[in-house]
Formats: C-alpha cells, structure tokens, sequence
C-alpha cells in the first residue's frame, strides 16, 4: 500500500489538501462475501471500543473486593470520576441510580474518540455522524420519557414554558424559545457538538500529517522542507490537543446528557 | 484488509461523501453496540462496583462506630475504676480513723483500770496499816494493863504517901510509854 492512498488523494505535482474523503470509507474486506460490504473502518472501531469498554469493565468491576486490588482501582477512579463530576452534581442525590448509564456512555464515547489519536485506528468514530445520533436519541427518548412519567405531560410543557417568577410579557418570547430548543433543537445539538468536534479535529490532524508527508517525503525541496517541519511539528501538537478535545467532549457529552436527566427529574431547578 | 488504512480509494469511485447524512448500517450497528455496552457494563459491572463502593462505606462507618463504642466503654471502665479506688482510699482512712479512736480508748480505759487499781491498792494499804495499828493499840492496851500492874508493884514500892507524887509518877510513866510508842510508829512507817 502506499501513502499517497492514505494521506492525500491526489495524482499530479500539485499539494491536495484532504477533504471530506477521509472520512469514506468503504468495506473493510473488499474481497470477502458481499454479507460483509456494510462493514467498514468507522464500524470496527465502534466494536473494539465497545469491546474494551466491557473487557476493562469486566476486569475490573466483575469481582469487585471491598479492599480494591489492580485493575479495580482504576475503574473505581473512572466510576468516581464520573459520579463525582458528572452524576451528583448533575443529577442530585439519586445520581448514583444513573451512574450504570453514564459509566457505559462516558467510557464508550471517550474510546470511539479517542481512536483518533491511536496509531492504525487513527479515526473518531464519532467523526460519522450516525454514532452521536444514536447516542443522543437514546438521552433525548429517555429525557422525553423521564420528564412525561415525573411531571406529567401537561406539567412537562408547563414548567419548560412558563417556568414561575416572571412577567407576563415574558412568556411571550420564553415559550417558544424554550419549547423550541428544548425539544427540536437539543437532540441536534447535543449529537452536533460532539460530531463537529471529532469531524473537525480528525480533519485538522489530516491535513498536518499531510502536509509534512507532502512536504518532507513526497516532493522534498529546500523551500518546502520548512513548511514541512512545521506541518510535523503542528501534527504531534494537534495529536495532543485532540487527546484533550476527545476527553473533554466525551465528559461534556456525559454531563449534558445528566443534566437533561436531572432537568427531568427535578424541573425546578 | 487494505481499507484498514486507504479511505480514497472507493471513494472517489463513487459519489461525493456526505458527513452530515448518517450511514445507515452505521446507525444500526451502532445501537446495537451501545445496547451491548449498556446492557453489560451498565446493568452487570457498574451496579457490582456500586453495591462494593457502599459495602467499604459501611464497613468504614461501621469500624469507627464499633472503635467509638470500645473508646466509650474504657472511658466508663475507667471512670468505675477511679470511683472505686476513690471509695476504698474513703474507706480506709475511715478505718484509720476509727482505729485511732478505739486505741485512745483503749489506752483511757488502761489508764483508769490502772488508777483504780492503784487506788485500791492504796486503800487496801491503808486498811492494814489501820488494822495493824488498831491491833497494835490493843496489845497496847492489854501490855498497858501489865504494864500498869508492874507500874503499881514499883509504886507501892515507893511510898505511897503523896498522891501528887504518884500522880507525877503516872504521868512519868505515860509519857515514857507515849515516848515509846510514837519511836515504835516512826520505825514501823
């Protein structure tokens, strides 16, 4: 295989930038059975996160003793962490009942965004839109459903709508805006946040490690071997920061999604 | 395995990529995924370190609720202790006290024994000495009879003609025997 196929699809003398290709990505096994053609790169990804997820979880939490050993530490840290930061002060008291959900989220998130930085992997499977859409439908039907069985149906509209304490005139422009960034528009924009982010920062990456494959090791000239050092270095420093927007949007992902939790379960807040 | 790592390749055989339209396959597979990671993680692992999480707080509530409880106890064991050693100190001074008491008793009672029984001892004393005297006069006496029939034989030895001179002569006589018998008491006390 070559790098050209892999970095920049482009055949002349002319640098190309990547595009949106990078993200395209066609069946894994090309000659295997046609049964198989819907599997693709994005897809095995998903399945190693998932399976690690479970592999670690299981490792660790599986036989858990009440004085910790090994592995069980660090899930013990990940599990606090997540209660700690995400589930009380989210959620309130009852928080720890919807710690099993936002363990598995958090941790299954962060491993399909973290694949962007891993070496082969090399790509969030949250950059393909699909996978935050199913990840904030499922907050999104279980906030619908939260809200509707603890305020009622009436009582949901009503305290998103016209929340008390303030003037009449108010309601006017509240209602609607509520009503609709409440139930249209979140969803999107909780899939969108996390979907634009891995896109965004997969793309970035891309087009560093292009430039300096391009530049140091495809048309190696004395003018272009500083653009080229710089595309290196921005590379590694764009690795490091998307290790850091992968974590963060994985938390923020978790803690928005807790939060529409707890806004169902306690709408005075 | 080749589209492990070329993306381009289909891609550009086919028509334009749309990031914003999901995939359909990846949807599907996805939820599946998800439904596995939260069916197991979620409702097997997490509850599991949960349940132990709240187990190791109560063992460690527990253990400091049990180590306060022993600390009590000892404190009042103590407490006890003190109150105890402070009534047996109480006690024993008491008994000091009393001993002290009934041995100045004791020692008075002595003492007055004593006395009376010096005093009966003195008075037994003079009782003999009385009785001694009493029979010492009366042998006086019956010795004065003889004493006095001795006297008369030298009277009438004498003459008898003057009765002051036998009176002299009597008196004489009496006070030589008073003489006497005051030179026999003196040596006898």
């Amino acid at each position: 295989m070559s790098a050209p196929h892999l970095l920049a699809s482009g055949s002349g003398d002319e640098f190309e930038a990547p595009g949106l290709h990078i993200f395209d990505w066609g069946p894994l096994f090309p000659d295997g059975p046609a049964w198989l053609d819907w599997f693709t790169k994005p897809l095995l990804i998903v399945a190693l996160a998932a399976i690690v997820v479970i592999a670690f979880s299981w490792k660790a939490f599986g036989n858990p003793k009440l004085v910790p050993r090994g592995v069980q530490n660090i899930g013990e840290i990940g599990y606090l962490f997540v209660r700690d930061q995400v589930a009380r002060p989210m959620i309130g008291k009852d928080g720890d009942r919807w710690m099993p959900f936002l363990f598995s989220t958090f941790f299954f998130v962060l491993l399909m965004n973290l694949a962007g930085v891993v070496p082969v992997l090399q790509l969030p499977a949250t950059s393909h839109i699909a996978l935050p859409i199913v990840l904030a439908l499922v907050v999104y039907v279980m906030m619908l459903f939260l809200s509707i069985k603890h305020q009622g149906l009436v009582g949901y509209f009503k305290n998103m709508m016209f929340p008390p304490g303030l003037p009449k005139a108010l309601y006017i422009i509240l209602a609607p805006i509520e009503l609709l960034s409440n139930i249209i528009l979140r969803p999107f924009t909780h899939a969108i946040r996390l979907f634009a982010n891995m896109f965004a920062g997969h793309l970035l990456i891309a087009f560093f490690a292009t430039v300096s494959w391009w530049f140091l090791a495809e048309k190696l000239t004395a003018l272009g071997a500083g653009v080229g050092l710089v595309g290196f270095v921005m590379t590694i420093i764009m690795t490091a920061f998307e290790i850091f927007v992968q974590s963060l949007q994985a938390f923020i992902f978790v803690l928005l999604a807790a939060s529409y939790i707890g806004g169902a379960l306690h709408p005075e807040h | 395995m080749t589209n492990l790592l070329a993306a381009a390749v289909v891609a550009q055989e086919t028509e334009e990529y749309k990031p914003l339209a999901p995939d359909t396959a990846e949807l599907i597979f996805g939820t599946i995924a998800f439904a596995i990671v939260l069916i197991l993680v979620g409702w097997k692992f997490v509850p599991a370190i949960r349940k132990t999480l709240e187990e190791r707080t109560d063992a460690i509530e527990g253990g400091l609720k049990r180590a306060e409880a022993a600390q009590d106890e000892a404190k009042e064991t103590l407490e006890q202790y003190r109150a105890k050693l402070r009534e047996a100190q109480l006690e024993a001074s008491s008994l000091r006290k009393k001993a002290e008491e009934q041995g100045a008793a004791i020692i008075a009672e002595m003492k007055e024994q004593a006395q009376a029984e010096a005093n009966r001892i003195r008075e037994a004393a003079k009782a003999d000495i009385e009785a001694e005297r009493q029979q010492a006069l009366a042998s006086l006496r019956s010795e004065v009879g003889a004493l006095s029939v001795e006297l008369a034989g030298r009277v009438v030895g004498e003459s008898l003609e003057d009765s002051a001179r036998q009176s002299r002569v009597v008196d004489r006589f009496l006070e030589e025997l008073e003489g006497r018998a005051r030179s026999q008491e003196q040596i006898s006390s």
